[in-house]
């Protein structure tokens, strides 16, 4: 077993697709929720392969994509602090604020660093105790357990130059905002099968319970998202609404409990303005009190500019409304070079996916 | 970002009171951390997400999961 291959495969594949052909009576529209599905879904052409009367939405799930302009701007403030080292994950770099990018500042020779993982900014903290470490750390419930790591590990080591811009979001809150709108047309959700893996699958019950909407928590090889699909058309079909589980190997019902315990003891749930979309009540994750040292907003007090809108429509791309073709600016004025919107740059970004695998219309 | 792939978890060991492993994905070795798996042990794979190991695979699961694609297949076959 590598856990690769046999989820990629092609005979496997092409069984579930035919499954899919012959169960689907009516038409139905799912959704991923996850970029990184988005993705896998848009290069290995599934969409293409479903029947006409599947439709598939792309979701919110792609946290580069979603963090507020704002952040951004602090990001690249920080970032023209001298006695500051910003360190970030490589998706940001070329993120648009309302004032360029962190690749723009780094050329201008401000201190920008790509990592791996969080854990080399804390090693850069104490390799260089006369600079303060920030770390630009934006993600959903998948990322946090790592950023919550940190945290402690700077507390234990006694660093006074880490700190962390945190802009966590979460994908339940986002999930319910998306039901709540009237121009919501979804009639089922694969659900971000590494999100639940920490999470669970608690408030997804609930969700279904509250909406009676079919959600099955999906893993990202091909197979995978064929499984999920499959899954969600069949009780859509018999007009039943369950959760199911469809990534048992890495998802249990109650998720990755260590990682949810850090996570708590680290953060609060706050209110957060989703890039495009707006202020989401709850659905964020914000450093708490006792650990304000390490987190740079309270620590730094960076500014943003004002937000100005350039008529990027990834708010709609994001909620299921609009397919990146669509965009006018698509292709033309927005491209991966000189993107408008971080949609078109995140490796989990929808109109970066239709971009670079050639979908120019719907 | 949400993407994590699994790994070989090929070496455990500690780095400043961090539980950490060194992981084999198809060739490329690189470490994680461990501390949100205490379970995993070498021989097993883990999914790992931005330098920290997030689940151990459980391979039941994943057997069971393929055996019921298979029979999918088989069944489409004999059609
Ligand atoms: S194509 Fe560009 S401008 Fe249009 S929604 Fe996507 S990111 Fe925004």
């Amino acid at each position: 077993m590598k856990y690769l291959s046999e989820f990629r495969d092609p005979s496997l594949a092409k069984a579930l697709l035919a499954e899919i052909h012959t169960t689907v009576t009516r038409p139905w529209t799912l959704m991923e929720v996850c970029g990184g599905q988005t993705h896998a879904i848009v290069r290995s052409g599934i969409d293409q392969l479903l029947p006409s009367s599947l439709h598939l939405v792309h979701g919110p799930g792609c946290p580069v994509c979603v963090t507020p302009i704002s952040f951004i701007d602090k990001a690249i403030n920080l970032a023209a602090r001298p006695e500051i080292i910003l360190t970030t994950f490589g998706d940001m770099m070329r993120v648009p604020g309302s004032i360029g990018n962190l690749l723009e500042a780094k050329s201008r020779g401000n201190d920008v660093r790509m990592v791996y993982s969080v854990l080399e900014a804390i090693s850069l903290a104490q390799e260089n105790p006369h600079s303060q470490i920030v770390f630009f750390g934006v993600g959903f419930e998948t990322t946090a357990p790592g950023n919550a790591m940190a945290i402690l590990q700077a507390q234990r080591l006694g660093l006074d130059n880490f700190s962390i811009l945190a802009c966590h979001v979460l994908v339940p809150p986002a999930l319910r905002a998306l039901l709540d709108n009237k121009e919501n047309k979804v009639d089922g959700y694969l659900a971000a099968g590494n999100v639940c893996t920490i999470m669970g699958l608690e408030e997804y019950q609930e969700i279904v319970d509250d909406y009676k909407v079919p959600i099955v928590a999906t893993g990202l090889e091909p197979v995978d998202i064929l499984a999920g699909i499959l899954d969600a058309v069949r009780q859509l079909e018999k007009g039943e609404y369950r959760l199911e589980n469809e990534y048992k190997r890495s998802v249990t019902p109650t998720g990755n409990l260590h990682a949810r315990k850090i996570i708590d003891q680290i953060f609060r749930r706050c209110d957060r303005n989703w890039r495009g979309i707006g202020v989401l009540s709850q659905s964020g994750l914000a450093i708490r009190d006792q650990f304000a040292a390490f987190d740079a907003e309270h620590k730094f007090q960076p500014q943003a500019a004002e937000e100005t809108d350039n008529g990027c429509m990834a708010g709609q791309v994001l909620q299921g409304l609009l397919k990146p073709p669509s965009c006018p600016f698509f292709g033309n004025r927005c491209k991966p070079e000189h993107p408008l919107g971080a949609t078109m740059v995140s490796g989990e970004g929808a109109c970066a996916a239709y971009y670079k695998y050639h979908r120019l219309t719907t | 970002m949400c993407l994590a792939v699994p790994g070989k978890l090929i070496e455990i060991f500690e780095e400043a009171s961090l539980k950490m492993g060194r992981l084999d994905y198809g060739g490329t070795i690189n470490k994680a951390c461990l501390e949100y798996v205490p379970e995993a042990k070498v021989g097993q794979y883990a999914l790992v997400h931005a330098g920290f190991a997030i689940s151990v695979l459980d391979e039941e699961e994943a057997q069971k999961s393929l055996a019921a694609w298979q029979e999918l297949r088989e069944k489409m076959g004999a059609l």
